[in-house]
């Protein structure tokens, strides 16, 4: 059973014990939540501003681990769903509305349908045969994107998207970004978490274990990966709403492959299948890229690319790992 | 009506004609032992059975319904179910998790995206893990089990799936004599609703369990009878040691 038990972020991630006691476990969740609710009270707007980055990409994070971790798909064109979220949701805001909910929605459903549309190749194959796949779907998704430049604005990008609007008041503030985010985030990452540890995900986790033998007991498989793939492509359609309310600008890398390799990364160094890890990847992940790039003379990723190097000689099981000894001698 | 009739199955590898040509017929409620020699196409007939590899030609009829081209999902749900030759079952989990997979699937109620309290599962799931002799190892990790227990719990995965027909591929292979022994008793108590068909190496465990026998050699049925016939059978000690061999093979 994977051990999910309390979104940590980075904050008060370090308190987090996965196999603690369910009242323990559900006291760390409130307290991380807590912190991360009033972090924008004692933060400088910059700080406020990565944050939100981070929980942007979290969650981001968190609907691929659904497809490495807990049923064992490594996708590298996951940013496809991602990019279409945010392109979505900031059309949505630029000539319709920017009011909450509906942003977020187009990005849900355009995500989610981006991934019906392309997955049901993807989902036939599995191992190294889906990587590669999902790297060909993300990168034909991406031309999709430049070519089409009536909508999505083409390797311009996408300018000028309104701030969203929460009760008819835009979101004046890094502040209220910041909440905005966190509030998505958190109901994001319950649903995947909900997903995860129910009966259906059970059935996922079997899937990655061991498909032929789910075959035999009677679970048809690939409707199965077909469905997690669609639901992971929406949560990232969220992901990518939140991108296009936190930047309001959306480009093409936004949907390439190197989003879709840093994501991975996030839940290779996190440690796949916990998705609290995802977590603590993402984080690492932005603030090398974002907030150290730039005093390293933007050789940020030659740090990422070191610290990826690290993690899978001493945590192979990535951060999850170090207080889960998941791995059950054999 | 017949629980298990295969008419003409074949399948080749390249040049090698794996199974050539079979006919089968298994009768509801039999105990139907398939052996023969290594290479003479016990497990790829099996496999075509079960549908997890395709028959190039012949049928295979389940209970009278023609399921050649339905695959291995839709035959496990029409009351087909198999037990792996190596014990093939969820590194991740603990042994009450992976019944309680089979059990869920096979129960009635959808698979439900949201947690559940499953409460009739977990009940069934230890049933099944007692009946297989694993009653008080239901929460030790799968990868912690002994060979032996890893066979007990296919047979506990099978049995969940509320199989008509059940296929067990040398469900003894590796097991030490008191857990074959275990495994015979289990085997023996079944009800007679359930049919079972099995590849097996230890002979005697064969002629202590099977009501009928079917001989494979090089891909093709060599003799179908009643084990006493089986035993007597000139073609068959051939087959096993060689036209020249004169030594005993079934002890009497």
């Amino acid at each position: 059973m994977t051990a999910v038990q309390a979104p940590a972020v980075p904050g008060g991630a370090a308190a987090v014990t996965p196999r603690a006691p369910r009242g323990r476990a559900w006291i760390v969740t409130v307290a991380v939540v807590a912190v991360l609710a009033a972090v924008p009270l004692f933060l400088a707007p910059f700080a406020t501003t990565t944050l939100t980055r981070i929980l942007v990409f979290a969650l981001f994070a968190v609907s691929l681990d659904l497809l490495v971790g807990v049923t064992g798909l490594p996708s590298l064109g996951h940013a496809a769903y991602f990019g279409a979220g945010a392109y979505a949701a900031g059309w949505v805001s630029i000539h319709l509305t920017a009011q909450a909910p509906v942003p977020l929605l187009v990005g849900a459903g355009v995500g989610a349908l981006a991934a019906a549309l392309t997955g049901w190749i993807a989902v036939r194959s599995s191992g190294v045969f889906f990587l590669m796949l999902t790297l060909a779907i993300g990168e034909v998704v991406q031309q999709l994107g430049n070519t089409w430049e009536s909508v999505t604005g083409g390797a311009n990008g996408l300018t000028g998207i309104p701030s969203v609007r929460v009760a008819g008041a835009p979101l004046a503030n890094a502040g209220f970004t910041y909440w905005y985010v966190l509030a998505v985030f958190l109901i994001g990452f319950a649903l995947v978490w909900l997903v995860a540890r129910s009966p259906f995900g059970a059935a996922l986790r079997g899937i990655r274990d061991n498909e032929p033998r789910m075959r035999a007991i009677g679970y048809p498989t690939s409707l199965y990966k077909y469905a997690v793939f669609v639901l992971a492509g929406g949560v990232a359609g969220v992901a990518g709403s939140l991108l296009a309310a936190q930047a309001r600008f959306v480009a093409l890398p936004d949907m390439g492959f190197v989003t879709a390799a840093f994501a991975l990364l996030a839940v290779v160094i996190g440690g796949a299948g916990s998705l609290w890890g995802a977590c603590l990847g993402a984080a690492l992940v932005i603030l090398v890229r974002d907030a150290l790039g730039p005093s390293l003379g933007g050789h940020g990723t030659l740090v990422l690319g070191a610290v990826f190097v690290l993690v899978v000689y001493l945590l192979p099981r990535g951060a999850a790992g170090v207080r889960l000894p998941r791995g059950r001698s054999s | 009506m017949t629980a298990l009739r295969c008419t003409g199955l074949s399948r080749s590898f390249g040049a090698l004609r794996a199974v050539d040509g079979v006919d089968l017929t298994v009768e509801p409620g039999a105990r139907h032992a398939l052996i023969g020699p290594n290479g003479a196409g016990k497990s790829t007939l099996f496999r075509l059975v079960t549908g997890t590899l395709k028959a190039h030609t012949g049928r295979v009829e389940l209970a009278g319904r023609d399921v050649t081209r339905l695959s291995d999902v839709a035959r496990c749900r029409l009351g087909m179910s198999q037990t792996m030759q190596h014990a093939s079952l969820f590194g991740s989990m603990t042994a009450a998790e992976t019944v309680a997979l089979a059990v869920a699937r096979h129960d009635g109620g959808r698979i439900s995206p949201l947690p559940r309290r499953r409460c009739a599962v977990r009940a069934r799931a230890d049933e099944l893990l007692a009946e297989v002799g694993l009653a008080d190892r239901g929460d030790v990790p799968v990868p912690a089990l002994s060979h032996g227990e890893r066979k007990q719990l296919e047979v506990a995965l099978a049995l969940a799936c509320r199989p008509s027909l059940l296929l067990l591929d040398e469900p003894a292979a590796g097991m030490s004599p008191a857990e074959s022994a275990r495994l015979l008793a289990l085997l023996t108590a079944l009800p007679k609703e359930i049919t079972v068909l099995f590849v097996e190496h230890d002979l005697d465990l064969v002629f202590s369990l099977a009501d009928s026998v079917t001989v494979l050699h090089l891909g093709r049925v060599l003799l179908s009878g009643k084990p006493d016939e089986v035993r007597s059978s000139e073609a068959v000690r051939e087959a096993y040691l060689g036209a020249g061999r004169r030594e005993e093979l079934f002890l009497p």
